[in-house]
């Protein structure tokens, strides 16, 4: 009983996990917050009526695979930056660079299909509202690109790839972060539109 | 063990870098990452803010006591929105500048004053010296969170410059008057500048309850568990949680605003005729930004007020020289209010057509509030009950705050009633309610902490004499406006109209209106002592001692002006709740959070006792480890 207490009440070190990795996390707290309002949004539009109804374009699976592996070379990158090495990492963070930007190709594309569907950014807010999903979406993967091509930088310039495993797995958890976040989308629509 | 000596040991190294680094007047006092300096910046922004508000309010309080009034002589000030009558000579406010007055007000009251003026000053300044940190978890993210305040701030003001005027379909911005940019004159650029302002303002927001959430989190010093955390700090952290999940969902309201106003969608627009003209969108509904709006708006009232008690909880304990009464009912109480804020939007919306079964469940949780907001009324009084009251001028502000915490809460469950509202909706009597509970009691409860914490902030006291001739002229003014207001409100005048005099069944009132604009001046007026004591203050006030008030937290042990990192030697150890005031058989009638059990025998209680036996095993434990 008596080391017991001991233990406890000593002033203990008061460790969490690192400030920037929790930052982080915070931040895609805020980020879930305005996805939470956009798709609730549109549940209480649809619940009252004259909602335009379309067929989702068969092309989102194209997008949505796509970002799933871009997610795998993500964590590559990753696991080759813990292991020291440079060439698999550079090559990884190439390879999601390039997936990233496949998958915002695919999704504009996937835009011009709904045009030719006749479904609008301006119209029924039943088509507005996937447009403005998918923007957005697209407008924070586009920043997770950015990361990306920092990290891609620091890479080049680090001196051994493992010194900057910490800040790669900050900017391979956004990754995985906004996959998951398009694939809720994804699967939201496939339910609700 | 020895982990965490070398961490201790690689901070004062840093620490000593920066100490002798020599920074340049920009990197110090302009963008600066030190919280200290931060949270100054905030607050003088604040204040300039506050005065801008409150201005904005006597020239609408002189359009509504004062009907017949000539204003030309405020025509330098005002320009065009004086509008002189051709055939009387006499000026007039213009009636849609009127609006934008009362909006401004609004939007800087709310989000400007009593949210970045509050929150950005005592978070920022509080959080890192009351947790024994040396700073914020990202001072540069919290440097931009000013800066993105203040850039915010300069598109605001520059809004009162252009032609058209600022926004002016209220601080609500409720679709289609300000979606559809001619619906008025206000609803154009000025509304435009008002969603780019507080889109960055949200950006700001987010960047500073971020770092207040991670800071408290990780960078508390050893001992400091949440249990002996400060109830400040506990409010900040609360606050920052509900920013964090409200401020986003206004951001996804006005993205969609955006959108209405300048590329054509009908989310919130639907078969609108406007000028006889009838427009393309179909579709929309007004009422989705409503919800979108209040799931922020409602959040928002406690992120204004959370802080407030939070500072008013640490004030009237250490000036009752008595712990806080409930510590742990009162951590209980603000995790309830918090959890709570976010499902009782819909009570802002029960004339709008909803459900009323749906009304009835927004009823029940609303008035559910009044149970822990009670909780903490009934502690603030019984901490002050048989206390050994010491009435600073912040003590006396505290206690305001509870006058109208409670005065103004009470109407709140008048107003939380789905079939009263019905009648009261919209009227005076929703101004006097919140102009209360949570402007004027948030109001208090910030300038309680500046009066408080200045000597920390400046090294200097401020005015005691004027600080009571400022609580008295405060407290009553606030009453003689706001009390007078309720009745107004249940004779059914409605909120932000122009002018009273073309009905007949309000002209009884009309010396009641003059009454209140009269009131309203004169405590306008009575801030300018404020003003003026701080400033004054800052150069010419008297030297601060290291703890003037005889209080038990962490940022009393620093020096009287701490430098960057805020303690010069290593950071203190917790060893106990931040509430020990008159404790009986202690030397002092308060112990600092930084003495150990094993120093005070004469006070320890049975199980601290025992505690503080080990507490001296465990200092050799670590000579020998």
């Amino acid at each position: 009983m008596v080391t017991e207490l001991n233990i406890k009440e000593v002033p203990q070190k008061q460790l969490g996990i690192n400030p920037k990795k929790f930052i982080l996390w915070l931040f895609m707290v805020s980020i879930v917050m305005v996805f939470a309002a956009l798709t609730s949004g549109f549940i209480v539009r649809q619940a009252e009526g004259n909602w335009l109804i379309y067929e989702l374009p068969s092309q989102l699976w194209v997008s949505t695979v796509i970002l799933l592996i871009s997610s795998l070379t993500a964590h590559w990158a990753l696991k080759a930056a813990q292991n020291n090495n440079s060439l698999q990492t550079k090559l990884g963070l190439w390879v999601t660079l390039g997936l990233g930007l496949v998958f915002l190709s695919t999704q504009f594309w996937v835009w011009e299909i709904l045009v030719q569907h006749n479904v609008y950014l301006v119209g029924n807010p039943g088509g507005s509202f996937l447009y403005v999903l998918m923007g957005v979406h697209g407008f924070h993967l586009i920043s997770g690109l950015i990361y990306i091509i920092i990290m891609l930088a620091k890479s080049y310039r680090a001196n051994k790839v493992s010194d900057i495993q910490f800040q790669l797995s900050l900017s391979t958890t956004y990754w995985h972060f906004l996959d998951g976040l398009w694939i809720y989308l994804y699967v939201f629509l496939i339910i609700y539109h | 063990m020895s982990t965490a000596h070398l961490d201790n040991f690689t901070d004062e190294m840093e620490h000593d870098d920066h100490d002798h680094h020599e920074q340049s007047f920009i990197s110090k006092y302009i963008f600066s990452q030190d919280h200290k300096v931060i949270a100054k910046q905030f607050l003088i922004s604040g204040i300039i803010w506050a005065i801008i508000g409150g201005l904005l309010s006597v020239i609408f309080r002189l359009q509504l006591g004062f009907p017949d009034m000539d204003m030309a002589w405020l025509r330098p000030l005002l320009g065009q929105w004086i509008n002189i009558d051709a055939a009387t000579g006499l000026g007039k406010l213009d009636t849609e500048f009127y609006l934008a007055l009362v909006t401004m007000h609004g939007t800087i009251m709310v989000f400007f004053v009593l949210t970045a003026g509050l929150s950005g000053t005592f978070s920022n300044f509080l959080i890192p010296l009351q947790i024994g940190a040396r700073d914020m978890a990202s001072g540069f993210m919290n440097m931009l969170s000013y800066w993105f305040f203040f850039a915010s701030s300069m598109i605001m003001f520059a809004s009162f410059f252009i032609s058209t005027g600022p926004a002016s379909g209220s601080w609500v911005i409720y679709p289609p008057l300000s979606a559809l940019p001619q619906s008025m004159s206000g609803a154009g650029l000025g509304m435009t500048l008002w969603l780019v302002a507080m889109a960055l303002f949200i950006v700001s927001t987010l960047l500073g309850g971020i770092n207040y959430i991670a800071t408290i989190i990780n960078l508390r010093t050893d001992g400091m568990s949440f249990t002996k955390l400060p109830l400040t700090i506990w409010a900040f952290f609360l606050t920052a949680i509900i920013g964090l999940l409200s401020f986003p969902v206004l951001l996804s309201a006005a993205l969609l605003l955006i959108l209405d106003r300048s590329f054509g969608t009908s989310f919130y627009l639907s078969e609108i005729y406007i000028g006889g003209e009838a427009l393309p969108n179909m579709g929309g509904s007004p009422i989705l930004f409503q919800h979108l709006f209040w799931f922020l708006g409602h959040p928002e009232v406690y992120i204004v007020l959370l802080p407030s008690l939070g500072i008013t909880s640490e004030i009237i304990s250490t000036n009752s020289r008595k712990p806080i009464f409930g510590y742990k009912a009162m951590i209980g109480s603000m995790m309830a209010i918090a959890i709570l804020s976010f499902v009782v939007w819909a009570h802002h919306m029960f004339v709008s057509g909803m459900n009323p079964f749906a009304g009835s469940i927004f009823m029940l949780l609303t008035l559910i509030i009044a149970v822990p907001s009670a909780i903490k009324a009934f502690n603030y009084i019984t901490t002050l009950w048989k206390g050994n009251i010491i009435f600073t001028p912040a003590m006396m502000f505290s206690i305001g705050l509870v006058s109208f915490f409670i005065s103004g809460g009470v109407t709140g469950i008048f107003l939380g009633n789905a079939a009263l509202d019905i009648q009261l909706h919209d009227t005076y009597f929703v101004t006097a309610h919140f102009h209360l509970v949570m402007g004027s009691a948030a109001f208090f409860g910030m300038i309680a902490g500046v009066y408080h914490w200045f000597p920390k902030m400046f090294g200097r006291m401020m005015d005691r004499k004027l600080g009571y001739i400022h609580f008295w002229t405060s407290f009553i003014g606030i009453y003689l406006i706001f009390f007078p207001m309720h009745y107004i409100g249940i004779a059914g005048f409605p909120r932000r109209y122009y002018s009273f005099t073309n009905f007949d069944a309000f002209s009884t009132f009309t010396d009641l209106n003059a009454f209140i604009s009269v009131a309203a001046i004169a405590t306008f007026v009575a801030q300018l002592i404020f003003v003026f004591n701080f400033f004054y203050s800052i150069f010419k006030g008297k030297r601060a001692t290291q703890n003037p008030w005889d209080s038990t937290t962490l940022e009393w042990t620093t020096p009287i002006e701490p430098g960057h990192g805020n303690w010069p030697g290593p950071i203190p150890k917790v060893y106990r709740w931040p509430y020990d005031y008159s404790k009986p058989g202690a030397k002092e009638d308060f112990i600092m959070q930084t003495v150990p059990y094993a120093q005070t025998p004469e006070s320890n209680l049975p199980h601290e006792q025992e505690l503080a036996g080990l507490e001296g095993k465990d200092d050799n434990a670590i000579k020998v480890d």
